[in-house]
């Protein structure tokens, strides 16, 4: 049994312990950890879509890391830019720069070194891929958030094209051009984001109307942005097929693509005819678990 | 509506993960109305568990859910028949095509007792063959006796279709809670029934 005095003695290192554990809690909050595994997943995908089977570990560790440094990087630019959009949304003001916990100058230092250090590694491994990957990160952080998103909800477009840029990205990496699969894998994530994105925006409507943010259904009404939203998920669905087929999926992996296409428009259809909260959330989250399920199978054809 | 348990979260998974192996790697060689047939009927039941986990249990209330859920029997019937009794393949189909325009139809514009009529007629010739026909294959030698399972599977499923269908007409056998609470744990015994009962054929 520990004594008085070693228990003491050990209280330092654990205070230490804790006060780092919350300080990296606080930084993981920062980088949106589910957001950007995602966006690392496309990438990922995207580089085996063409080195099937994987064989070259070492190239698809170093595009891991990159990539994540550097969508990392944009997405805390982010939030140092919106932090007072942030504090002005019930959802986003307790993110650790509104609510105080970090600065915004140690966000702006921790964003630009992830971001420059993933460029850099990028481009070190391959010019053009590195040229994509920054073309991702100036795409979303100086086109969307600083300059289109709090003047109109079209700026979507361009958070969807910087969301398209690491699966282009990883494809690029591996085949040494911007091709047709790749354009087409890019296509689908752009596609994709109007239903991630609008139906975030429906069930926090009031919230961005306070932070002054434009939306699809603050703008045109939530008709029109389930009917973009329903197009968009077929158009997704078709960019990821037919890529899908152009690599080379095994028909099992393309039946079960289809089937998971045909979920999300069942939902997006159901969306569009009996709307409802729970049906709207229903396909955000859908979206999200079709997306990581889409790169997982291509993934998957690769082991 | 109760939240769903850990327990129904694992088991509903559990359900989807069984139907989507069935569709990317239990299915190959077969004819391609087979194909399809079994494609339908395990990619039905793969959303259909994903929605009830991402949803939860009050999608089961939507109209357009039993409507879709339709298709799972006469899909999985449809893909039994036409696999094994060819002959019968083209008039099976044109039954299925029928039932589900009848289910479809009733559902959307005479809403009732025409409708719940129609729901239990095609449930129970699709539900009938499925629990049958496994039985009748298997015992006579036709396919392995493994292929009972499927017959195993049609039970359970008729048993769901049962619970839901009293349910929703006001009478239900078991309570709704009770219902809703074994319905996780049916789904993945039917699911893997079939998908072991396959394997195994």
């Amino acid at each position: 049994m520990a004594t008085s005095a070693q228990t003491h003695k050990l209280a330092p290192q654990s205070v230490v312990f804790r006060v780092m554990k919350t300080k990296l809690r606080l930084y993981w909050k920062l980088i949106k950890s589910l957001q950007t595994g995602l966006l690392l997943a496309t990438g990922m995908a995207g580089f085996v879509s063409f080195a099937c089977p994987v064989t070259n570990f070492s190239t698809l560790a170093a595009l891991a890391g990159s990539l994540f440094l550097a969508i990392s990087g944009s997405t805390v630019l982010n939030m140092v830019y919106d932090r007072d959009i942030d504090a002005r949304m019930g959802r986003t003001t307790g993110r650790p720069i509104p609510s105080g916990q970090i600065s915004p100058r140690t966000g702006l230092i921790l964003g630009l070194g992830l971001s420059i250090t993933g460029v850099a590694w990028g481009l070190l491994m391959q010019p053009l891929y590195g040229l994509v990957v920054f073309a991702g990160l100036f795409f979303d952080v100086v086109v969307y958030t600083m300059w289109l998103k709090r003047r109109t909800p079209w700026s979507i477009i361009w958070g969807g094209i910087s969301g398209g840029m690491p699966v282009l990205a990883g494809r690029v990496l591996a085949v040494g051009e911007i091709d047709a699969v790749g354009l087409l894998l890019a296509l689908g994530v752009l596609c994709w984001i109007p239903t991630h994105i609008m139906t975030f925006n429906m069930r926090y409507y009031d919230d961005y109307k306070r932070a002054g943010v434009p939306t699809f259904p603050s703008e045109y009404g939530y008709g029109v942005t389930r009917l973009i939203i329903a197009l968009a998920s077929v158009l997704a669905a078709g960019s990821f097929g037919y890529a899908a087929f152009l690599i080379g999926l095994d028909w099992g992996y393309l039946r079960l693509l289809s089937v998971l296409s045909v979920g999300m428009f069942f939902l997006a259809g159901v969306s569009l005819i009996k709307p409802s909260e729970k049906v709207n959330f229903g396909l955000f989250k859908y979206a999200s678990l079709y997306m990581l399920n889409t790169m997982l199978l291509i993934l998957l054809q690769a082991i | 509506m109760a939240k769903l348990s850990m327990l129904d979260r694992i088991l509903l998974l559990l359900t989807g993960l069984l139907a989507a192996y069935q569709v990317v790697a239990g299915i190959d060689g077969k004819p391609t109305m087979v194909i399809v047939a079994y494609t339908v009927a395990f990619g039905v039941l793969l959303i259909a568990g994903l929605l009830i986990l991402i949803i939860g249990m009050e999608i089961l209330d939507s109209s357009f859910v039993a409507i879709v859920a339709t298709l799972i029997p006469l899909s999985l019937s449809l893909g039994i028949v036409a696999e094994h009794f060819p002959e019968w393949q083209t008039t099976y189909l044109l039954l299925v095509v029928v039932g589900f325009v009848l289910v479809l139809a009733t559902r959307l514009l005479l809403p009732g007792n025409l409708a719940t009529l129609s729901l239990m007629v095609v449930h129970g010739i699709s539900g009938l063959l499925i629990f049958g026909l496994p039985f009748y294959l298997s015992l006579t030698g036709r396919t392995p006796l493994g292929f009972l399972l499927v017959g195993v599977g049609g039970g359970l499923i008729g048993l769901g279709g049962l619970l839901l269908s009293f349910l929703k007409t006001g009478h239900p056998i078991l309570s709704r809670s009770m219902i809703l609470a074994v319905l996780p744990g049916l789904l993945v015994l039917m699911t893997a029934a079939f998908v072991f009962g396959f394997y195994l054929a």
